[in-house]
């Protein structure tokens, strides 16, 4: 008995030290982005003290400011544990706002009736990609793409100006503030970690987020182990496509307009965001909350070049890169050890 | 009965040449133009120069068909390129800082100093994502994403954050001067393509590019150097979107790090599907890539001329894309014309099934995923 559970370990030459086996283990990445998230805030914290940096504000709003990225990462997430990819959460975003403002703004109707429907049209958007990239086997790459091209094309058709919304129920949603003792939360950032709450409970806890990894681990596999391979693919882009429509209404309420270049590029964020935060891009292994450090690392880069004042907003975009560059070497080094 | 079956037969050759397709769509896309400009195809000759929708087709499509020339072969070798468009502004950016500190912007030097200067950075930037798909052996598309999230910023650095403008009459010259009667970039297309052609036609390149696209790991058993052969034609494609880059802020007169060249990525991958190229790697057609991108280019103007509100020419592109992949997707053919057309159309070229396996999912699966391991 004791023999055969030894033997593996046996054979292997290499018998996996302490710190080995550290290095293998798949939680790594999120610890790892963990840890850069504190360390990037412990610097915040030393050189802006002065600034009201330590704030517990300061930190609430990097879910206030966020929220509507988490939303739109957390449904990219679920593409890209399932192997896929999904470029058109930017347009989609960008859709939704000026779709809501249009039916707000110039066609009267209720916030309350518009959420649904906005929420209905990116479900049906992402079922469609889904639909085409399972049943014609075209990559995910090329229909999502003209999935942006279709969204954003929408947005010009709805309007080419951008609409702001002085509906008074939505800004009173917009201006809603949820205390918490120490700070305040908005209504986006509630919702968004809601939204987080039930995908990580989805990915890890049920039958349909088993199969999301099963797909990305290995699709061929999957289909021999016979599960509805074709029904979890076109689900994972309607989720993403509910997800950005969601994002999209984050978004609005966040920046109370519609325009036709809101939410430009955003697909990238997002994708960056599930980057950092350790899942792999070949699915099959990760962590919604990896996602979770991911945006707030993307955030605190943004609130830290804003507390240094001499820095430029492209900035940003260089600090993105260079953390995406490592994140993506470590991921490739972690993968390489594994198969080894 | 014997001539018919000839003329069938020769009909058969040319709708199954790859480029029928692509070509078909383009002269169609041409002549809807006819009703609403009359004088679409006159080529009128004034100052010198000669005038008309084609050679503006051709002269605004210019740095779209070099992006895409290069992101063919990158294709081809079974990768993708997005960092194109970052490329493009970083090019743009440095060329013109560079001119705009010369006390003399019109000196012949400085300019071609500014010229190698950007193409110099674009080949980085290309060495950079060859050496993170080739030697690293990350996903294509997460390598390249790299700088393009990182290359706007730094575009924008080079700027300051500013739109540069420049004055110089040699720098003019690459993106809306006029040589011989004709725009100066149909000139330099024109090398670039045919320099293109003739090493992947004309020599083994060609073959070893398909190769390593085919399948890399076997290739390299064969004895090709399939990783140099990929950071040779990374370092290509950014050279070429560089080119584009110099074209572009030549063209404007300005470098903008923000929008120059935004989505030409996009519009490059789609030039590459429409002129037949399989996104799985392995086939490649220069040709049809030039007519994919000139298909793009007439689309836009088409939208244009017609009056037809410019804001739908997205959806109208993004229609174009959905109906081009449908039709390149065999299941798709098999299940709306039937097995039958479905399998005979198969053979018409577009690259994709003859390259590819029996099993097209088996394939687009197992390609992306033996980068990685």
């Amino acid at each position: 008995m004791s023999a055969t559970t030894q033997s593996p370990t046996a054979s292997d030459s290499r018998t996996p030290s302490k710190a080995a086996r550290l290095l293998g283990d798949r939680r790594l990445p999120v610890a790892v982005t963990a840890l850069l998230f504190l360390l990037m805030y412990g610097v915040g914290l030393s050189r802006y003290q002065n600034y009201g940096f330590g704030e517990p504000q300061v930190f609430l709003n990097l879910f206030i400011d966020n929220g509507y990225l988490l939303v739109a990462a957390v449904g990219v997430t679920f593409v890209i544990l399932s192997g896929g990819i999904d470029l058109s959460v930017g347009s989609m975003i960008g859709f939704t706002t000026m779709f809501t403002a249009w039916l707000v703004e110039r066609q009267g109707l209720p916030i309350v009736v518009v959420i649904p429907m906005a929420l209905a049209v990116g479900a049906f958007g992402g079922f469609l990609m889904g639909y085409v990239i399972h049943n014609f086997e075209i990559q995910p790459f090329i229909v999502t793409l003209a999935g942006l091209f279709l969204f954003r094309g929408l947005c010009l058709v709805i309007s080419k100006e951008s609409i702001s919304i002085s509906d008074s129920s939505v800004s009173s949603m917009a201006q809603a503030q949820v205390s918490l003792g120490m700070g305040f939360l908005s209504i986006g950032a509630i919702v968004s970690l809601v939204v987080l709450a039930v995908a990580f409970y989805v990915l890890h806890y049920t039958r349909f987020g088993r199969r999301v990894y099963a797909i990305g681990g290995n699709e061929q596999s999957a289909m021999l182990m016979g599960l509805p391979q074709g029904g979890t693919k076109i689900a994972v882009y309607t989720v993403s496509g509910f997800c950005s429509a969601l994002a999209g209404l984050l978004f609005t309420l966040y920046i109370q307009s519609g325009d036709p270049l809101h939410a430009t590029g955003m697909e990238l964020d997002a994708i960056a965001a599930v980057v950092i935060g350790g899942t792999l891009l070949t699915g099959g292994s990760g962590y919604v909350l990896g996602t979770l450090f991911g945006v707030l690392v993307l955030g605190l880069i943004k609130s830290i070049i804003q507390f240094e004042g001499t820095l430029s907003s492209w900035w940003t975009k260089i600090a993105t890169g260079v953390l995406l560059c490592a994140f993506i070497l470590v991921q490739r080094f972690m993968t390489t050890r594994k198969k080894t | 009965m014997t001539t018919s079956s000839t003329t069938s037969s020769r009909w058969r050759a040319l709708t199954h040449h790859h480029l029928f397709w692509p070509v078909a769509v383009l002269v169609l896309l041409l002549l809807v133009n006819v009703p609403f400009t009359p004088d679409f195809f006159s080529i009128k000759m004034a100052d010198g120069h000669l005038y008309g929708s084609l050679v503006s087709i051709v002269l605004f499509g210019s740095p779209l068909i070099l992006v895409a020339v290069g992101m063919t072969l990158v294709i081809a070798t079974g990768g993708i390129d997005l960092s194109v468009g970052a490329v493009v502004a970083i090019t743009g950016a440095l060329a013109c800082s560079y001119i705009s500190d010369q006390s003399d912007q019109g000196a012949l030097s400085g300019v071609l100093l500014a010229m190698g200067l950007g193409l110099l950075a674009a080949v980085v930037c290309g060495l950079w994502n060859g050496f993170l798909v080739a030697r690293m052996g990350i996903q294509p598309i997460i390598a390249t994403l790299i700088i393009m999230v990182a290359g706007r910023g730094v575009a924008q650095l080079i700027t300051d954050g500013q739109i540069i403008t420049i004055n110089s009459e040699p720098y003019k010259l690459i993106g809306g001067g006029y040589w011989l009667t004709l725009p100066f970039s149909i000139f330099v297309v024109a090398v670039v393509v045919a320099v293109t052609v003739v090493l992947t036609r004309r020599t083994a390149l060609g073959l070893l590019v398909e190769a390593v696209g085919g399948n890399a790991e076997a290739s390299r058993l064969v004895g090709i150097r399939s990783r140099r052969i990929k950071i040779m034609v990374y370092a290509f494609c950014a050279l070429c979107a560089g080119i584009a880059g110099l074209m572009i802020s030549s063209n404007t007169s300005a470098a903008d790090g923000n929008n120059a060249g935004l989505w030409i990525e996009l519009d490059a991958i789609l030039a590459v599907v429409i002129g037949g190229t399989s996104l799985l790697g392995g086939r490649f057609s220069v040709g049809g890539t030039v007519v994919g991108a000139l298909v793009i280019q007439t689309l836009t103007t088409t939208i244009y001329t017609i009056g037809v509100p410019t804001q739908t020419n997205l959806v109208f592109k993004a229609a174009v894309v959905i109906v081009v992949c449908l039709l390149q997707s065999p299941k798709f053919r098999a299940k709306v014309f039937g097995a039958r057309f479905g399998a005979g159309s198969g053979a018409k070229g577009s690259g994709k099934t003859a390259a590819a396996p029996a099993d097209p999912a088996a394939a687009s699966e197992a390609a992306p995923k033996m980068e990685v391991s």
